[in-house]
């Protein structure tokens, strides 16, 4: 019950691409396999290619495509990792290529080529060591038809086939032979207990690269000739160019073009320093648009006022628990001894990763290549294509590494004018955003009221437990057809993991003028603070231990309550220093399980925080170094929204424009960070979201202990505490 | 034309004279292993160093160069074999990796100054390098673990 992959269903951003295939003019899909002269260097070496993933060349080398982005979330090393394994070959000798658009690279979680929802891994789990063990018996079939011996007496090892005989090929002397053999239908996958590499702590292979500068992200593509671009975006979201003086700005060094474009004026320069110079001596009018007045008390007062509305209720989901349908919310209510009600509220939060949106396209009469980090490979490909006035399948993705996603490069906003200006100049053209345009121009996360209404029996047993969210949708601008309330914006609370007789969730749709996007954990961090939160504070209320409340809640489900015990014995829980107070949050999300401690202080009224614990139950691991790091990244990213997280909007305008304004976490503010993976067989979950929802709610639970003060806001910092 | 060295190498560069250094080596070296991040020295991506300190070349302009001495994350090393290269690649500290370049060059300064930094010497040095894939616990470890590494070269 517990393992359930329930959220893998309907409502999440998997759905949005599957149900939005007329987005940018149609996905026209080929299978498109990468060139193999990328793989090999000089005219005495010519690569085999096996599947869709691998290649082997007449020199051993071995080439992996990967068809998720990496992002820093380690895809780039699992992702082998899993090929490898099958394949008997070291990871040290393996070289990683970024995967074309093609149908071989469609995630079948996400119903496209995406990289979302935390799960490059339970995608990739089968299909990739599927994949290795195939190429490993085409191989032995290909060295015992060269020996003459049957195939059961040769073996595979360390990239050779060696026979009992005493016969050895490398897979190199192989390659060749044995990709004309047709493909295995059916393979034996190895046992857990025989992994060398599975669940073993290898060094990731995009490090070396990304310690000496060679990396190659998207900001640092060159092409000969290429020109470099920057774009003037209309201050108030959503307006538009009504006019531009350019001479100014044509006048300068180096400027080739001056360009309007639907959401701004792009210049073209020889060098990014004149493009950035000319783009400040514009003279633009612009046409601010229909947010001309918007501001944040505009948008709280709308998301107020829907919150009167009923809502539509979210329980005919096939993701909401059928023990949780069984009951009646209402007469839960109607019946309770008590009752208990909360709002919690939720502001616009931006990704800021740390490189700004950029895009390098070559158009030419026949076709176009764009070099971009993205997220989806098949919609950068879309409105590339609709830019340059060609066929998707004229147009070339290729993915460079990012410099931080988020689920920021889930969004290709920043591609066309890319494409439309390398059009006009007729040259290759970089380009880049600067960080206030990354900053104003964000796809923020939703702001969202979440209402917890809650009874209870006379003995304190929590007997009912609901929620009405209010909040912009995601889903919907990626799928107009969406219907409420299946929204991305309440996928997580349909996992609540609780057990309640009765239960409701409600979704009120209210959109407040902008567009909102998927920022790491999307709903789940919202939500995972109205669940988390209220919990608790329905643990104060029956003056009951709030990791003792959640066991009893947790009940019959043993990884959720092994995650709590281990929790408790790591954190220290009930035994935190003298001054030094806790607060617990736990989570089942992307099919891991996830709890966090803060233990925090106070320090003359401001709340000091000195450590985040945290245990997770992800199942089998690829590789336990690389999911410590992603819950340590969590922990980071969760705890910047949580205390400093606010974007507020003035006239239309976003205030915050840098590091200055929109504070992020440093070095020198970090707790300290104590993450645990709990060994475990079970089938792999995701771990790049899962740590940052229980941030927040953990330290608010935390700064409860200690102060008696119930923080139903966030950001912590507009509350003066810290 | 001002004229400085990179990595150890002249260059005479011909450009506006308040083009930012970020942009010299980026657009006009072609060293784009230095990064920008928010051209206001708030984040760090972009540190290198001029006559041996730490900079922030998103701030720096070209014509405050002549002269001058500039070493990038490229001149660290041939071979990635820095001490603290090395430690960032043991701890395998790297996330995403487009802050690293600029975290690497602090880091190096740092040592520079202060073989034997304590955590509160490696949070002040480290403060201004922004990252938001929460590298930072390994970052800390890195740096005491090159500390060491540069300890035991000196002492066969």
């Amino acid at each position: 019950m517990s393992s359930r992959p329930r959220e893998d269903r309907s409502c999440s951003r998997r759905d949005f691409l599957q149900r939005s295939a007329a987005f940018g003019g149609g996905l026209v899909l080929a299978l498109a396999l990468p060139d193999l002269k990328a793989g090999s260097r000089g005219a005495t070496v010519s690569s085999s290619q096996l599947n869709a993933w691998l290649r082997i060349g007449s020199d051993d080398s071995i080439t992996i495509v990967v068809d998720r982005s990496e992002m820093g979330q380690g895809v780039y090393t699992a992702l082998p990792t899993l090929l490898a394994e099958e394949l008997e070959v070291d990871l040290s000798r393996i070289k990683i290529l970024a995967a074309p658009v093609g149908d071989a690279y469609v995630n079948a979680l996400n119903g496209g080529q995406v990289t979302g929802t935390s799960n490059s891994v339970p995608d990739a789990w089968e299909k990739l060591r599927k994949a290795g063990a195939q190429a490993r018996v085409m191989l032995i079939t290909a060295a015992a038809r060269r020996w003459q011996v049957d195939p059961s007496s040769c073996r595979a090892s360390n990239g050779r086939v060696t026979s009992t005989a005493g016969k050895s090929a490398s897979y190199g002397e192989l390659a060749e032979a044995a990709a004309r053999l047709p493909v295995p239908k059916e393979v034996r996958l190895k046992s857990p207990a025989d992994f060398r590499l599975i669940g073993k702590p290898s060094a990731r292979l995009d490090t070396p690269g990304k310690v000496d500068g060679t990396a190659e992200f998207g900001l640092d593509v060159k092409l000969p000739g290429m020109l470099h671009a920057t774009i003037a975006l209309c201050p108030e979201l959503g307006g538009t160019v009504a006019s531009v003086d350019s001479a100014a700005a044509l006048a300068m060094p180096g400027v080739r073009r001056v360009m309007p474009t639907a959401n701004g004026v792009v210049v073209v320069a020889e060098h990014f320093w004149q493009a950035k110079k000319a783009r400040d001596a514009l003279r633009i009018e612009w046409a601010p648009g229909p947010n001309a007045q918007l501001d944040n008390a505009a948008i709280w007062s709308q998301l107020t006022a829907a919150a009167a509305k009923p809502g539509t209720s979210a329980l005919s989901s096939d993701n909401v628990a059928a023990s949780l349908k069984a009951g009646h919310a209402a007469d839960g209510l109607k019946q309770a001894a008590r009752t208990f009600t909360a709002v919690y509220e939720l502001p616009l939060v931006a990704h800021a990763t740390m490189e700004p949106m950029n895009c390098t396209a070559d158009v030419r009469r026949d076709g176009c290549d764009v070099y971009v980090g993205t997220q989806v490979q098949q919609m950068a490909q879309a409105v590339a294509a609709e830019a340059a006035g060609l066929k998707p399948s004229q147009v070339n993705v290729h993915t460079t590494l990012l410099g931080g996603g988020f689920g920021r490069r889930l969004e290709v906003d920043f591609v066309p004018a890319a494409v439309a200006a390398s059009k006009a100049v007729g040259a290759p053209v970089k380009l880049i955003w600067t960080r206030e345009d990354d900053m104003t121009h964000d796809l923020y996360r939703p702001p969202a009221r979440e209402a917890v209404t809650a009874g209870l029996d006379e003995h304190g047993k929590l007997t009912t437990w609901t929620l009405h969210i209010v909040s912009p949708s995601i889903t919907s601008r990626f799928d107009p057809t969406n219907k409420d309330p299946f929204d991305s914006v309440i996928e997580y609370v349909q996992n609540f993991p609780y057990a309640v007789p009765n239960f409701d969730l409600k979704y009120t749709r209210q959109e407040i003028g902008i567009d909102v996007g998927y920022l790491r954990s999307v709903s789940h961090a919202p939500n995972c603070f109205a669940i988390e939160s209220s919990i608790d504070e329905i643990a104060a209320l029956v003056s009951k231990d709030p990791l003792e409340f959640r066991r009893e809640l947790l009940a019959g489900k043993p990884r959720h309550l092994q995650v709590l015990k281990v929790i408790a014995e790591r954190s220290g829980w009930g035994h935190a220093p003298k001054g030094h107070f806790q607060g617990i949050a736990f989570m089942e999300g992307y099919t891991s399980h996830i709890a966090q401690v803060a233990e925090v202080s106070l320090e003359a009224g401001k709340v000091k925080i000195h450590r985040i614990t945290c245990v997770i139950d992800c199942g089998q691991t690829v590789n336990p170094r690389i999911v410590e790091s992603q819950l340590e990244s969590g922990i980071v990213y969760g705890l910047t929204a949580a205390l400093w997280g606010d974007v507020t909007l003035r006239g239309g305008r976003v205030q915050q424009r840098n590091f200055n304004d929109y504070r992020v976490l440093r070095l020198n503010e970090l707790p300290l960070l104590d993450v645990y993976v709990i060994t475990s067989d079970a089938k792999p979950g995701g771990v790049g979201e899962v740590a940052v929802p229980p941030v927040a709610p953990s330290v608010c639970n935390a700064i409860f202990a200690a102060t008696g003060k119930r923080l139903r806001t966030l950001p912590i910092a507009a509350h003066k505490l810290i | 034309m001002v004229r400085f060295t990179v990595n150890g190498q002249a260059q005479s560069v011909e450009a506006d004279a308040d083009t930012p250094l970020l942009w010299v080596l980026r657009d006009h070296l072609g060293l784009t292993g230095t990064k920008y991040g928010c051209g206001l020295a708030l984040c760090g991506a972009c540190t290198v160093h001029v006559d041996g300190r730490p900079v922030r070349s998103c701030l720096l302009p070209l014509q405050a160069l002549e002269g001058k001495a500039v070493t990038t994350i490229e001149g660290l090393s041939r071979d990635r074999s820095h001490a603290v290269q090395r430690a960032w690649i043991e701890l395998d500290v790297p996330q995403c990796g487009y802050c690293q370049s600029g975290q690497i060059m602090s880091a190096v300064a740092l040592l520079q100054v202060n073989p034997s930094p304590s955590d509160s010497d490696v949070d002040a040095a480290l403060s201004g390098n922004i990252c938001r894939c929460g590298t930072y616990p390994r970052i800390r470890r890195a740096i005491h673990r090159a500390a060491e590494l540069l300890r035991e070269a000196k002492s066969p």
